[in-house]
């Protein structure tokens, strides 16, 4: 008994992630709130969504993302919502705006320059020698094998 | 008296580190062989040195020695002994000292099995290592000091994290650090390479085998970290994209460009200063890593140590290594010409391929990881990258890279010729065709996530088969024997391609079929979550050694026939005070169920999360394979013998 006792003192305030009273009825606008809170940073965690986190900031961003669907707002106008109120760092995907761009950039700008770079060396190489061309050296490690 | 034992030999180990850094290089440099033959003794002892300083520490652990700082701060007499163990490497300290110990081990190894290496390059690649050893033992005892004693011991230690006490967690680090740190003998090799200025087919098969090394401990290290965060984190995710899992990742990308390049160097000596600056690269991703866990600059799960002195001696280390080596890079690359010629449809080509999209796949991993910190400290902007950027920015990556694998595989070196290359592969990929076909009949259709993840997986997995066809010659008869006498090294690259298909198989069908349930159930109750149904038979309270326990217990069946009966658990550890979720589940070859039990509801029963979870096992068992081929590779006599013969006569190497 006081084992039960300590564990519900020591447990109260622990929640589980997404809590089944916090689901929505509707299972369209629940769906809905799942992909949401996926993308929205829980501010006090690290790094984790709001929608795995088990911190009680979390729980209420999740309540207050399912209190806006159901009274009508679209996806960006929940988002937006949360932006206004926590900032740009409750944004998971980072925007692609201002100097994010080069975050963007990033990815597809340095592939371009790495094959860039490979197809200039590949075509150098075939260039600079024929195929199979033997360096002075080889030649004449060559010429010492044929004299054997 | 154990713990001063140890602190002597550590203080002893970075003295006798000083002098394998000094002695060696400039024995090296002026030809002087007794300061060369310095190297190896310096390096087992070192070695010796560092194992009896970390088993003091261990000592301490076991006894539950309190007035040991380190001990009083992360241990517990109640708690268990494996994890007693483990707790010397679960903190900042002794992680620290078991990467010193494990740095000094692969000198060590280099020391005992590099008996075929030149005399000079040996003494090199020992100095370069014992430098590394020097800079690592020095942030040890000036910032870290493990072995610092309390005036007043305490009666109880603080106890280990809990989210650490567990099985999958007590042996992810030295797995990890064997990786991290194992990279550095790669970089000692590529920096000995670029003093001596000569790069040859000897030296990237000298180099290849502790890459092997090194690429397969990590791969073993990160998929312990994944399977750990999957069971215990309480919602079955396997990967976030934590600035501390990028740590690890970025450099076993880099290692397996760096495989691949070498084979280039060894087999077809071009590709060579490449291949260098990856060795440098490699180890240079380990530092960076080191930095990002423990100065803290990157919030993540896993950060033990925020200190800011800490961080800015990481950084300096990084700075000092990394700068060096590039700058002689740059000033040696141009002595490491590369002589191998290759037309544009060829092995060498392909794997070109493979190194660029690796490389990039690395950078692009580190510019998301480093980014809101660049974006707040130059333009005051406090952004988060999160996963759906690296899920955007990284997968095209590996799709790439496991469409272009299996080809790769099969070309032949110098030049290919097209016709040869689609009657290897065409089964190959209609069969992958076919797989994809079917699991986009049984799908649900919502996303192609599932039918492009089973094409790609069951493609490199196929052209891993046809890959070991071909090269079991042409007839029938003897295909087998041919088979069994292939080198081990062919064998490796099979095993360890299937591995890798098989993870992406893992992976994708996961992420697509994955079904979810959250709901409040009585005791008694039965539900259903896909084509299961479960029953919660009961919940009780339960003491465990050093936690209390609530318990839950279901009866699992499918179609009326009992499949498991799973306990879930919510633990509390009392001496730390924290909670933690112990998920059931019960693991299965093409699913998972699992079970996470929740709080007691306000108006009765529990609240209980299910998971069904596809294909999850394939994850794992995939990097577990890849690791295997590793090993396969890694045992190829021609890495034990001949090794060492450097072809005489020809000087054509890096003169």
């Amino acid at each position: 008994m006081i084992l039960r006792a300590l564990l519900l003192i020591l447990l109260a305030g622990t929640a589980l992630a997404v809590e089944p009273g916090e689901i929505l009825d509707d299972p369209a606008l629940e769906s809905r709130a799942r992909d949401i809170s996926k993308g929205l940073r829980c501010l006090i965690c690290r790094n984790e969504s709001i929608d795995e986190s088990d911190a009680e900031l979390a729980r209420d961003l999740r309540l207050l993302v399912r209190e806006r669907l159901v009274d009508g707002d679209s996806d960006d106008e929940v988002v937006a919502f949360v932006v206004e109120r926590y900032g740009e760092y409750v944004l998971l995907n980072p925007r692609r705006d201002g100097i994010n761009l080069v975050l963007w950039a990033a990815a597809p700008t340095l592939l371009l320059a790495g094959l860039g770079a490979a197809g200039i060396l590949l075509v150098r190489r075939r260039r600079s020698a024929g195929p199979d061309a033997l360096t002075a050296a080889e030649r004449a490690r060559l010429a010492e094998l044929m004299d054997e | 008296m154990v713990i001063e034992i140890g602190h002597f030999a550590l203080i002893l180990a970075l003295a006798v580190a000083c002098l394998q850094m000094v002695l060696p290089l400039v024995g090296a440099h002026r030809r002087w062989s007794a300061w060369m033959a310095v190297a190896e003794p310096a390096a087992l002892l070192q070695a010796g040195l560092l194992v009896a300083a970390f088993a003091a520490l261990t000592h301490a652990f076991v006894t539950s020695d309190f007035s040991v700082r380190l001990v009083a701060t992360n241990s517990h007499t109640l708690k268990p002994m494996i994890y007693k163990v483990s707790g010397v490497w679960g903190n900042h300290e002794g992680s620290m000292l078991l990467w010193c110990l494990i740095l000094a081990f692969f000198g060590a190894l280099v020391a005992l099995f590099g008996g075929n290496l030149p005399d000079g390059l040996r003494a090199r690649v020992l100095g370069v290592q014992a430098s590394i050893g020097v800079a690592f033992l020095s942030f040890l005892i000036f910032t870290s000091n493990p072995f610092i004693r309390l005036d007043v011991p305490p009666l109880n230690g603080r106890d280990l994290n809990p989210l650490l006490q567990d099985p999958g967690l007590a042996f992810h680090p030295p797995f990890l650090y064997l990786g991290y740190v194992g990279l550095s003998t790669s970089f000692s090799f590529a920096v000995a390479a670029l003093i001596e200025g000569r790069v040859d087919a000897a030296w990237a098969r000298w180099v290849r085998p502790w890459t092997l090394l090194a690429w397969l401990m990590l791969t073993v290290g990160i998929a312990l970290g994944s399977w750990w965060a999957y069971y215990e984190l309480g919602w079955g995710g396997f990967w976030f994209w934590d600035p501390v899992e990028n740590a690890s990742f970025m450099p076993w990308l880099v290692s397996v460009a760096l495989l691949h390049s070498a084979i280039v160097v060894e087999k077809r000596e071009a590709l060579k200063s490449w291949t260098v600056l990856l060795a440098i690269l490699a180890f240079g991703f380990s530092l960076i890593g080191a930095f990002i866990v423990r100065s803290g600059v990157l919030t993540s799960v896993h950060a033990f140590a925020n200190d800011p002195e800490r961080g800015v001696y990481l950084l300096a280390i990084t700075g000092v290594f990394m700068g060096g080596a590039l700058l002689l890079y740059a000033a040696r690359a141009n002595a490491i010409q590369g002589v191998g010629v290759f037309g544009t449809a060829s092995r060498e080509s392909a794997l070109v391929l493979n190194n660029v999209l690796l490389a990039v796949a690395a950078l692009v991993v580190f510019i998301g990881t480093v980014w809101p910190l660049v974006a707040e400290l130059a333009f005051s902007r406090k952004v988060s990258v999160g996963p759906p950027f690296f899920d955007a920015s990284f997968t095209p990556f590996f799709m790439a890279l496991a469409l272009i694998l299996p080809i790769g595989a099969v070309m032949p070196w110098k030049r290919a010729r097209l016709g040869r290359i689609v009657r290897a592969v065409w089964l190959a990929a209609v069969g992958a065709f076919g797989i994809a076909a079917f699991i986009w009949m049984i799908g649900t259709g919502r996303t192609m996530l599932g039918p492009v993840g089973a094409f790609l997986g069951s493609w490199v997995i196929l052209g891993a088969v046809s890959d070991l066809w071909a090269r079991t010659g042409r007839d029938r008869s003897g295909r087998l024997r041919r088979a069994t006498r292939l080198p081990r090294s062919d064998w490796g690259r099979v095993v360890a391609h299937a591995g890798l298909g098989i993870t992406i198989v893992g992976i994708s069908l996961l992420l697509a079929w994955e079904v979810e349930d959250i709901r409040i159930a009585e005791e008694g109750e039965t539900f259903s979550v896909g084509r299961y149904e479960l029953t919660l038979t009961g919940v009780k309270q339960v003491q465990g050694p050093n936690y209390l326990s609530t318990q839950a217990e279901f009866q699992v069946a499918r179609n009326g026939s009992a499949v498991a009966v799973l306990r879930p658990e919510r633990r509390i550890y009392p001496v730390a005070g924290i909670p933690t979720t112990e998920a059931a589940i019960d693991n299965g070859v093409f699913r998972d169920v699992y079970l996470v039990i929740g709080e007691l509801q306000d108006g009765g029963g529990w609240a209980v999360r299910t998971y069904i979870k596809p294909f999850a096992n394939w994850i794992w068992s995939g990097a577990v394979i890849m690791a295997l081929g590793g090993a396969l590779s890694l045992s190829d006599r021609r890495f034990r013998v001949a090794a060492g013969a450097r072809r005489r006569g020809i000087r054509v190497a890096a003169e």
